[in-house]
C-alpha cells in the first residue's frame, strides 16, 4: 500500500480546528495505520503555504499522495465522507468507532 | 471598527476609468466595497481589472481576487488592451488571489469557513502594499460552496477585512436581467453599501452599454444611465453627456467660411468655435460647403480635419477637384486630414471615441463632418442624440469651428432627425434646397440662424460650377421653399404685399 501525503490547512487555534486535527488523527490511526504523513498549517502563519495549494476554505485537507490529489473541507466529523475523499474503503473498525 | 472613520465624510478614489470619476463625482467611495453588476457580458471584468490597471498606473498598487477565470485566461485576455499584468506582478504592483475553480472535486466533511481565502488576501494586499483590491465574480464562489449562508458570511467577513486594511475594492456579481434583482444570491444586502450597474442591452437590434450609479450611501453621484464603450488598448471608456460642464467659452473671433459671399450673409463669417449645419436633400451643394470650408481653412494655414461617412476618399478627392480645390496639396503640407469611415463599422460610442481620438492626434482647428445624419441610422435615436451631444460639446471644449452637414429625406424639404433634434445644439444653420421653378430645378440657401450675430435672411439662389459655389440673388417671385412647396408670386402682387408693410412708400 501506498504512503499518504497530507497537508491539513486551519485558520487559528480554534475550537473547529482542534476539532479537525483530532478528527483526521483519529482517521488516520483507524484507517492507514503508520502508512502517513500528516502536517499542520495555520494559514494566518503560512498564507504562502495556503497560495501554492489554492486554498479558499478551512479546514481543508489535502491529499497529495498517492494521486490523485483530493481536498476535503470542513472539521472532518463526517467520516465517511473523509473515507469518500481519501479514496479509501471503510475498515471494519472504522465504523466501531463511529458509533 | 473605529469610530472616527466610520464619522468622518465618505472621500472618494479617482479610479482614472475615463468618464467614471465625472459620473461618480470623484470616483469611488474610498477604503469602501463597491458592488458591480451586471449580466454576462455586461464588461464586469474588464471593470476589476481596469480598476486595478489605472491604480498600477498612478502608483496605487493592486491585488485581483479571481473566483472565475484563471490568472492566466485575465493576464491573456487583458493583453488586447495594453495592460501587461505580468510585468505588474513581477515589479510586485499587481498580485493576484487565484480562488478559480479547481479541477479536483471538492468533497465537504462539516462546517468550515472561508479563513483560507481571507489570509491569502490579506497576504496578497500586505505584500504589495496594495490600495486597490477587486475581487470577480462574487456568484463563482456560490457554486463553489453550496452552502450560500456560509459564503454570504464570509464575504460580508472579508468585506470588513478590506476595510480595516484600508483598501477600497470593487466586488463584482451576475444579475439575471437588466432591469430586476439588483445581483443573483442578493449580494447587495450584505457586501456593500455602493452599487454601480452595467447594462448591455439590445435595442432595436442594437447593443448599447450603459452604466449606473445605483447608489452610493452617504456621497453624491450622477443619477440615471450613462453610455459607455470597451475601447481596444484603452478599456472602459465612460461618455458622461449631461455630467459634461457647459463651460466652453464662447468667442468672437470669425473665421471664412471659404465662401466670401457667405460669409457676408452671416454677418463677416463664422464664429471661431462655433458649431454649423448644413441642412438639405442629397446632391444640393452640402460636400461642396464641406470642401470650400476646408479650403477657407487651409488657406489660412489652418490644419482642417475631415470625417466622411458617405463617400470614399477617391470620390471626396475627385469632387473636390471638380471644385478646384487641390486636397492632395492640402495633404502634402499637413493641413488636411480624410478620415473615411463606415457608418456600420462601428457603434456610435464607438465613433465618438475614434473621433475625439482623431481629433486630440491632429489638433485641427476646423472639422468638417459629412454626413452626420449618416449616422443616424447605426443607432438608436437616444444613443444618436447623446452621440451628437458628445460630440458637440468636445468640439466646443476644444475651441474648433465645426461644420457639420445632414442630408433630409425628401428632395423638396422637410426636416431630418439630426435637424430635429440636433438643431438645438447648433450655432448656425444653413438651408439648402432645391426650388423648382418654370419646368427647372434650381438651388437656394438660406442663413436660418446665426447664434449672436445679424445674418442675411433672404433665400439666395446659387450655382456650382467648376470654381465652386457661386451665391447669387434672393428669390423674390417664390415663396414656401423651405416648406418643400415653392410657389410662383407675380411680381406686382409681390409689390403690392411690400406696400402693406411700407405705409410711407
Amino acid at each position: 500500500m501506498n504512503r499518504f501525503i497530507l497537508r491539513l490547512y486551519v485558520t487559528g487555534n480554534t475550537s473547529r480546528s482542534e476539532r479537525a486535527i483530532e478528527n483526521l488523527e483519529r482517521i488516520c490511526r483507524v484507517q492507514l495505520g503508520g502508512r502517513y504523513e500528516m502536517q499542520v498549517f495555520d494559514v494566518i502563519e503560512r498564507p504562502e503555504l495556503a497560495e501554492d495549494d489554492r486554498i479558499l476554505a478551512t479546514p481543508t485537507l489535502i491529499k497529495s499522495l498517492p494521486p490523485p490529489l483530493r481536498r476535503i473541507s470542513g472539521d472532518l466529523s463526517d467520516t465517511e465522507k473523509v473515507l469518500v475523499g481519501l479514496d479509501l474503503q471503510p475498515a471494519a473498525s472504522g465504523y466501531e468507532e463511529r458509533s | 471598527m473605529n469610530d472616527a472613520i466610520d464619522n468622518a465624510p465618505v472621500q472618494k478614489l479617482e479610479t482614472g476609468i475615463p468618464g467614471l470619476d465625472l459620473i461618480t463625482q470623484g470616483g469611488l467611495p474610498e477604503v469602501r466595497t463597491t458592488l458591480v453588476t451586471g449580466t454576462a457580458g455586461s464588461a464586469k471584468t474588464i471593470f476589476a481589472a481596469q480598476f486595478l490597471a489605472e491604480g498600477v498606473k498612478r502608483g496605487e498598487n493592486g491585488v485581483f481576487v479571481t473566483f472565475e477565470e484563471s490568472p492566466r485566461d485575465i493576464r491573456r485576455n487583458m493583453r488586447g488592451l495594453d495592460w501587461d499584468i505580468r510585468e505588474w506582478e513581477e515589479d510586485g504592483r499587481w498580485a493576484f488571489v487565484d480562488a478559480s475553480p479547481q479541477p479536483d472535486e471538492l468533497v465537504v466533511s462539516g462546517p468550515y469557513d472561508l479563513g483560507a481565502l481571507m489570509a491569502r488576501i490579506e497576504n496578497a494586499v500586505t505584500r504589495t502594499k496594495a490600495k486597490r483590491v477587486s475581487l470577480d465574480s462574487l456568484g463563482a464562489i456560490f457554486t463553489q460552496f453550496s452552502d450560500a449562508a456560509v459564503v454570504r458570511r464570509e464575504l460580508f467577513r472579508i468585506a470588513s477585512a478590506l476595510k480595516r486594511l484600508g483598501v477600497t475594492s470593487v466586488m463584482t456579481a451576475e444579475r439575471r436581467d437588466e432591469y430586476g434583482e439588483i445581483s443573483r444570491f442578493g449580494v447587495e444586502e450584505f457586501v456593500a453599501d455602493n452599487v454601480v450597474v452595467l447594462r448591455n442591452i439590445l435595442e432595436d437590434e442594437k447593443r448599447r452599454r450603459t452604466i449606473e450609479t445605483l447608489k452610493f450611501r452617504g456621497t453624491p453621484h450622477q443619477k440615471g444611465e450613462y453610455p459607455f464603450t470597451v475601447v481596444p488598448q484603452e478599456g472602459i471608456v465612460v461618455i458622461p453627456l449631461s455630467a459634461m460642464e457647459l463651460k466652453q467659452g464662447s468667442s468672437n473671433i470669425r473665421i471664412e467660411s471659404g465662401n466670401a459671399e457667405l460669409d457676408k450673409m452671416c454677418g463677416g463669417g463664422f464664429f471661431r468655435d462655433s458649431i454649423i449645419l448644413v441642412t438639405g436633400a442629397t446632391g444640393c451643394g452640402k460636400t461642396l460647403m464641406c470642401t470650400e470650408f476646408i479650403q477657407g481653412g487651409a488657406k489660412k494655414d489652418e490644419r482642417c480635419l475631415l470625417f466622411a461617412f458617405e463617400e470614399s476618399r477617391d470620390q471626396l478627392f475627385r469632387n473636390a477637384t471638380g471644385w478646384g480645390v487641390d486636397f492632395e496639396q492640402m495633404e502634402r503640407d499637413g493641413l488636411l486630414r480624410v478620415e473615411c469611415t463606415y457608418p456600420e463599422s462601428m457603434g456610435l460610442e464607438d465613433h465618438l471615441i475614434q473621433i475625439k481620438k482623431t481629433i486630440d492626434e491632429f489638433k485641427p482647428h476646423r472639422i468638417a463632418v459629412d454626413s452626420l445624419s449618416a449616422l443616424e441610422r447605426v443607432s438608436t435615436l437616444k444613443g444618436y442624440r447623446e452621440f451628437v451631444i458628445g460630440l458637440t460639446s468636445f468640439i466646443k471644449y476644444k475651441e474648433i469651428g465645426g461644420l457639420f452637414t445632414a442630408t433630409t429625406p425628401s428632395l423638396m424639404g422637410g426636416s431630418s432627425v439630426t435637424e430635429a433634434h440636433i438643431s438645438t445644439i447648433t450655432d448656425s444653420i444653413i438651408l439648402l434646397r432645391y426650388v423648382e421653378m418654370l419646368g427647372e430645378m434650381r438651388r437656394g440657401m438660406t442663413v436660418l440662424k446665426m447664434r449672436g450675430s445679424m445674418h442675411d435672411k433672404d433665400i439666395r439662389e446659387f450655382t456650382i460650377d467648376g470654381t465652386g459655389m457661386h451665391i447669387g440673388k434672393p428669390f423674390r417671385n417664390v415663396s414656401g421653399i423651405l416648406s418643400g412647396f415653392p410657389q410662383q408670386v407675380a411680381l406686382d402682387e409681390l409689390a403690392r404685399l411690400g406696400g402693406l408693410f411700407n405705409p410711407e412708400d
